[in-house]
């Protein structure tokens, strides 16, 4: 956690976050947990392919590893 | 000592019309005398149209109730003349902070752009508001004005006519009939006139109960709003801090579906929770506590022939993002000048039609944002919980997560994008100024820009000379023209933009009509018949 704290922060580029947001979760609506964590994990390698840049990916990689706080 | 909210404010007194021979009528009865009720009489009683407005009680409501008014809230208020007394008593507040379990995720400074009279957000409990709008009411009936408060009378049935209604009224020297040419009903979220009409108020119901409570602190709190998600104190649930006058703190806790009312209510279970969250050492007393439970609907339209509804009758929403009262003063706001014109004939019954187009768009938004807060805080299925928690989790560290977290979308003026009374847009304008958006405020020489706009149509010139009155078939449109060296650097850079000259006309509630670069006397008087819904859309 605290390693996190040096790194600079991922800054926000979504011009409208909440309706990114509410079409991300109507995604979701009507499938159970197995089919939405499938649904997750295709839509993690179409994002990835979008994103191309390895050393990019490699920094997102690291970031969603550290930020985890243990409470959840 | 008796707290406001016990004394009566506007005790049942007989009216003569309870003594007449065949029921008296009168132009506009308003049910309701809530923020909005109050609100609306104002408005119709400043333009001289005779308003009563009825209300089975005599007091202002119990309990803080509505307690953010916004900046937009504000500015109407200040054009019904008691915006001064709400911002004096109000708490001002810029800073709010969200928490994560036991953590601090990040800390947010609403930093209100400068050049407004008006403040972003005030916080007030709303028996003062309403204490200030009836002592308002109070000053106009002195200086004449048509207007009266009816406390103690309880509308029991409605007959709704062709051309007006007749309320059955009961008081306790028993029942009288009251006729309504215009019938405006403000009587809240459970409205009785909806429910005697038989008309529909559909929508989603949130399974979910939340318990406020009303505390005052014996020591000294931040001026800050507060908001947890998942707090050791209230586990998966959310919970809200958020101070008003008097050091009276306002805490909100979520309690979830499942639960006993009346025993979460009782001060020895209250009590244990807000120690939890405030700490053992922090002294309170507990003012007022109440457990809710909300829906986010709309009527399908917002009038009925002569009957016309404004306010929580109309919508409900749910309270994250204060859009309750705030788009209850939006309603009458749009409607009060559209029934003035309608009564004196100066404008076709139809202008009435796009008070409810424009405020069921207004209040669709506002169901949308207020939705949309809900299933952020108490996300309704696991996938939904696992991204919230996700964004809360990725908001401590890294900014582009801060704008995804949802604790509320404060209340922001409508823009009316689609109605029909906009007319001309020029381009090149600034896009905040657009038509249908309500005109910004900016200092113009020592004074404010929106105090100048009392309810007349005006038509704005800059660094064009508009003439100063002038008689649009009967209605009144009154001039502002502004020299370049009078033109603000905020009136500027929010109505000119990279022009040098333009020409606005704007509404009696302060909407942008139609906005030019130059000035074409021809094209203001096509504009305002527009405005004036005597020219249909596009003609």
């Amino acid at each position: 956690m605290s390693s996190a704290m040096s790194k600079a922060s991922i800054k926000a580029s979504l011009t409208t976050p909440d309706d990114f947001y509410a079409e991300l979760l109507a995604a979701h609506d009507g499938l159970n947990k197995a089919e939405s964590d499938a649904f997750n994990a295709r839509l993690i390698l179409l994002m990835a392919n979008h994103i191309g840049d390895m050393d990019s990916l490699k920094q997102l990689l690291t970031a969603a590893g550290e930020s985890a706080s243990g409470i959840i | 000592m008796t707290k406001l909210f016990e004394a009566p404010l506007y005790p049942y007194k007989r009216s003569p019309d309870q003594d007449a021979l065949s029921p008296v009528r009168r132009p506009v009865v308003v049910i309701g005398a809530g923020p909005i009720g109050l609100a609306m009489a104002i408005d119709l009683a400043r333009q001289d149209v005779p308003v009563v407005v009825l209300d089975d009680n005599d007091k202002v409501s119990v309990g803080s109730r509505a307690i953010c008014f916004s900046k937009r809230s504000l500015e109407i208020l200040d054009r019904y003349g008691c915006g001064d007394e709400m911002v004096n008593k109000g708490v001002l507040w810029n800073v709010g902070k969200v928490f994560f379990g036991d953590r601090q995720v990040y800390e947010f400074n609403l930093l209100p752009e400068d050049g407004h009279k008006r403040p972003a957000f005030i916080n007030l409990q709303q028996y003062y508001c309403e204490l200030y709008l009836v002592e308002r009411i109070r000053a106009l009936q002195a200086k004449g004005k048509p207007v009266e408060i009816r406390g103690g009378n309880k509308v029991a049935a409605l007959d709704q006519k062709d051309d007006y209604t007749a309320l059955t009224i009961e008081t306790e020297e028993g029942s009288y009939v009251l006729e309504a040419d215009w019938l405006i009903a403000c009587d809240g979220a459970g409205s009785p006139a909806r429910r005697m009409l038989g008309l529909d108020f559909v929508g989603r119901v949130f399974e979910d109960n939340f318990l406020i409570a009303d505390v005052i602190m014996k020591a000294n709190f931040p001026t800050e709003r507060w908001f947890w998600f998942d707090p050791p104190f209230n586990k998966d649930q959310s919970a809200l801090l958020h101070k008003q006058p008097d050091g009276v703190w306002r805490i909100d806790l979520q309690l979830g579906w499942d639960i006993d009312k009346e025993e979460e209510k009782k001060p020895e279970n209250v009590i244990p929770r807000l120690k939890q969250m405030l700490g053992d050492h922090v002294e309170f007393d507990l003012e007022w506590v109440s457990i809710y439970t909300f829906q986010c609907r709309r009527m399908e339209q917002f009038r009925h022939g002569r009957v016309l509804f404004a306010g929580d009758s109309a919508h409900q929403v749910s309270p994250f993002g204060a859009r309750g009262a705030n788009s209850g003063f939006q309603d009458v706001d749009n409607l009060g000048w559209k029934l003035k014109l309608v009564l004196d004939g100066k404008a076709p019954d139809s202008l009435l039609d796009t008070y409810s187009s424009e405020r069921e768009w207004a209040a669709d938004e506002n169901i949308l944002q207020s939705s949309r807060s809900t299933d952020f805080i108490t996300p309704k299925s696991e996938m939904s919980r696992i991204f919230r928690d996700a964004v809360l989790d990725l908001s401590e560290h890294h900014e582009f997560a801060r704008p995804l977290v949802n604790s509320g979308r404060l209340s922001v003026p409508c823009v009316y994008e689609t109605s029909p009374l906009n007319g001309a847009d020029d381009q090149g304008l600034p896009r905040r100024t657009r038509p249908g958006s309500s005109a910004a405020d900016a200092p113009i020489g020592g004074d404010w820009f929106l105090d100048n706009l009392t309810g007349d149509f005006i038509l704005l010139g800059l660094d064009l000379k508009v003439p100063e009155v002038s008689d649009m078939n009967g209605v009144a449109l009154k001039g502002i023209s502004l020299s370049s060296s009078e033109i603000s650097l905020e009136l500027r850079d929010r109505y000119l933009g990279d022009n040098s000259q333009a020409v606005y006309l704007i509404r009696p509630d302060q909407h942008i009509a139609a906005r030019w670069t130059g000035f074409d006397w021809n094209a203001v008087e096509a504009a305002m018949e527009q405005t004036l819904g005597r020219k249909e859309n596009g003609q």
